[in-house]
């Protein structure tokens, strides 16, 4: 065989040469950016030059806020913890650092598609909202479903709660504007557009009160104490820009994704790809090959250099069936035997055909309808 | 690096423990982990998973090896801020309705006076140590205070500001015997000093890339497993580092913080010899070319490389204005925004004029001896200069006892 093929992008994508490039210049460069000497200015400047690209890869106006993280998840725990809100709502296919991000979480029903039901969601808020934070990711990791969220923020404005979305999924895949959107805060991460591991950025509209969770030297506007890690925040400004001005390419992973799903259910008709009647991101398949077991799958994929999940990175050391798939209600030897596809702007059409061909030589070495017979 | 023309745009580097410029090795180790061993170390099912976890792992062992711990009991955070948030309210959280009184002191880093502040909003009792005249806690004091209640003590391993070494071993043989928990905030020690969390009895120490010449962005945190040490954790999600901190790892910082170790533990006593030796001859030049200037901490246990001066009748603004040249630091670097005397001088019983007159002096690994006959030559140019335009050193030199002036009012 050859080159392995990597289509696992939602875990982690490589971090992108011009990302590479800022980040070891500013590791050159040095400096804590609290220093008051030029050495120290530099590196507010260059944390500051990230910070507007980050801005304007959003689309958020200039009096909203952009906090740095170290990763997606703490700004999820920043926001969902310190936003001053006693209740949390949350949709039940988001992330676990979404879902565990405090102890009393109610969560939001999703249909069979994996949608938000947005009468439940009214439901849930009739009683006011004045104390209530909701969170529905806005891109899921796993189906790639894409959540309404301008409707959902619409909603939950007109009962006063706050709005949070993990988009850190979504940003690089399709477009995210944070005003269009209407939410009070949003997540994102570094990592998966191609940025470096190590940085994530809250951005919350100027009007939410947020408290710090880590105290600290007062940096970020007291809003999260630590010294800046200044490289890997201008390796996520030069990511953010890039993978916005990438969108376009979005539209050939699309075909790729649909030519996979269409040929493999022409070959399987039993096989199941979740969710398509919603709304996906471009790069995302969640396909279920009948009978036989998502690790068996993922082994044998990767005995066939390809990469890809069972799933999400963090469940993937775990045996039990997707939490996702469970709350949209998907049939238990369905889920079992799903596995995640996730195509990023270096996959190929051969890639395509070998992921194509080794599915189906699995397929019919060990499917459902193979040992029917 | 030669002997440079150092300019305010390129100054000499002498702020080691606001941030240390992350050593090239470091660099060279991370670099393979951006674009070609790119896999989420949590990915359990293809190669650039497992090649990624496997980094992270050995990473942990160089972390562990430092201060004598196991890997198991090494876990990475973001930096010493959060590890620092951790340890306190994480233990605070666990065993807070049983044991509410927590021990630090003045002279801590900001994100633990403010953490302990926080944890004070929440009902618990927390004594804030005073410190003695050279920065050192008094041993007798600590014991006094400790009661069955007491929690947790954290007491910084190495005074960021002025450099003093605390008693470690004493202190947490004192927690030992309590049955207390000991955290050290070891930031600006990890890898400068020798440290074993067995012969200290240290429950908890917090860690930081970018002050040991690793990464920014990436910590440690040591948590003891015998007794075991449980908390709860701040960051909640994917379950990462055993419960205790939730998201993806990130495999380039720890990678880099592993290198930094592994160089620290190889370098440690060489370097600390080569800056001890730089210390005294900064201290013992300036001192020979300038009088009145002080030492702020004390001088034995001290970390190499650090100096904290007084230069009496200079502000000490100003003085840095004079010198661009050299990147130097009036206190903190997280509080070098504001213009309020240093608190940790404050604790030593400087007085704000004084503490107003204070430089903090950082050496560190790529320091040269030309760098120190640098430094003495342009910092004590630079002070003699000031104090003949000041007319408070005027009348210091008559012997007019300053502090008897009635300044007139117009």
């Amino acid at each position: 065989m050859n080159q392995p093929v990597y289509m696992d992008h939602n875990a982690t994508t490589p971090t992108r040469p011009q990302a590479v490039d800022a980040v070891v210049r500013a590791m050159q460069s040095g400096g804590n950016p609290s220093s008051v000497h030029s050495v120290g200015r530099k590196a507010l400047r260059v944390l500051e030059d990230a910070r507007e690209q980050v801005r304007g890869a959003v689309n958020a106006l200039k009096s909203a806020q952009v906090i740095f993280t170290s990763c997606g998840t703490e700004a999820n725990s920043l926001a969902l913890q310190n936003c001053g809100r006693d209740k949390m709502f949350a949709g039940a296919t988001d992330h676990p650092a979404v879902l565990q991000a405090r102890d009393d979480i109610q969560r939001i029903a999703v249909d069979v598609n994996g949608l938000i039901d947005p009468f439940q969601l009214e439901e849930m808020l009739a009683g006011g909202g004045d104390d209530t934070v909701i969170s529905v990711m806005m891109a899921n990791n796993e189906t790639g479903v894409l959540q309404q969220i301008e409707g959902i923020a619409h909603i939950a404005h007109r009962y006063h709660a706050l709005v949070h979305t993990d988009a850190v999924q979504a940003l690089g895949k399709v477009d995210v504007d944070f005003q269009a959107l209407g939410v009070d805060m949003m997540s994102l991460s570094a990592h998966k557009i191609g940025g470096p591991l190590g940085v994530g950025a809250l951005i919350a509209t100027k009007d939410v009160k947020l408290t710090a969770q880590n105290a600290g030297g007062g940096q970020e506007n007291g809003l999260r104490g630590g010294t800046q890690n200044v490289p890997g925040i201008a390796g996520f400004g030069v990511a953010a820009e890039l993978a916005v001005s990438e969108l376009a390419g979005m539209g050939r992973l699309k075909a790729m994704r649909d030519q996979l799903e269409t040929r493999i259910l022409a070959i399987a008709p039993d096989a199941m790809v979740i969710a398509t009647m919603a709304d996906r991101l471009p790069n995302t398949s969640f396909i279920s090959m009948p009978g036989v077991d998502a690790e068996t799958q993922v082994m044998a994929f990767d005995l066939a250099g390809i990469c890809v999940s069972a799933g999400s990175a963090c469940a993937s050391g775990k045996t039990k069936a997707s939490a996702v798939l469970g709350a949209m209600g998907v049939a238990p030897d369905t889920a079992k035997s799903a596995v995640r596809v996730s195509l990023g702007l270096s996959n190929t059409e051969d890639d395509i055909e070998r992921f194509i061909s080794a599915w189906c030589e699995l397929y019919q070495r060990k499917g459902a309808a193979r040992s029917a017979a | 690096m030669t002997a440079n023309t150092w300019t305010q745009n390129n100054p000499l580097y002498l702020d080691y423990q606001a941030t240390t410029p992350t050593d090239p090795r470091v660099v060279e180790a991370m670099a393979p982990y951006w674009t070609e061993k790119f896999g989420n170390p949590h990915s359990r099912n293809h190669h650039f998973g497992w090649e990624a976890e496997d980094a992270v792992e050995i990473a942990r062992g160089h972390v562990a090896d430092v201060i004598g711990a196991s890997p198991k009991e090494v876990i990475f955070t973001s930096g010493a801020t959060e590890s620092n948030n951790l340890a306190i309210k994480g233990v605070a959280k666990f065993y807070g309705d049983k044991r509410n009184h927590i021990i630090t002191c003045v002279t801590e880093h900001k994100c633990v006076l403010e953490t302990c502040r926080a944890l004070q909003q929440d009902g618990f009792d927390v004594t804030y140590l005073h410190v003695k005249e050279n920065g050192l806690i008094d041993l007798d004091e600590l014991k006094a205070a400790m009661t069955d209640k007491t929690l947790l003590v954290s007491i910084m391993a190495v005074n960021n500001e002025i450099g003093v070494i605390q008693p470690l071993k004493e202190i947490g043989q004192l927690c030992r015997d309590n049955k207390t928990f000991f955290h050290t905030d070891a930031a600006q020690a990890f890898g400068k000093i020798p440290m074993d969390v067995n012969e200290m009895n240290i429950d908890m120490m917090s860690i930081s890339g970018h002050k040991v010449y690793g990464p920014m962005g990436v910590g440690a945190m040591f948590v003891r497993r015998k007794p075991r040490v449980r908390l709860v954790p701040l960051i909640h999600g994917g379950g990462q580092e055993r419960g205790m901190r939730s998201g993806t790892l990130p495999t380039p910082l720890v990678v880099g913080l592993g290198k930094a170790a592994e160089l620290a533990k190889k370098e440690m006593a060489a370097e600390a010899e080569r800056l001890h030796d730089f210390q005294h001859r900064l201290y013992e030049g300036l001192r020979q070319r300038i009088p009145e200037i002080f030492l702020n901490g004390d001088e034995q246990s001290r970390i190499p490389g650090n100096l904290n001066i007084s230069f009496a009748y200079v502000e000490g603004e100003g003085l840095m204005m004079g010198i661009k040249d050299l990147a130097v630091s009036s206190g903190s670097a997280c509080t070098s925004a504001s213009l309020e005397p240093s608190y940790v001088l404050r604790a030593l019983g400087v007085e704000d004029e004084l503490a107003h007159t204070s430089l903090r002096l950082g050496l560190g690994r790529f320091t040269t001896e030309d760098d120190i006959e640098y430094a003495i030559e342009r910092i004590s140019k630079e002070v003699n200069r000031l104090r003949e335009l000041s007319p408070l050193w005027d009348m210091a030199k008559a012997g007019i006892d300053i502090k008897s002036i009635k300044w007139a009012e117009h």
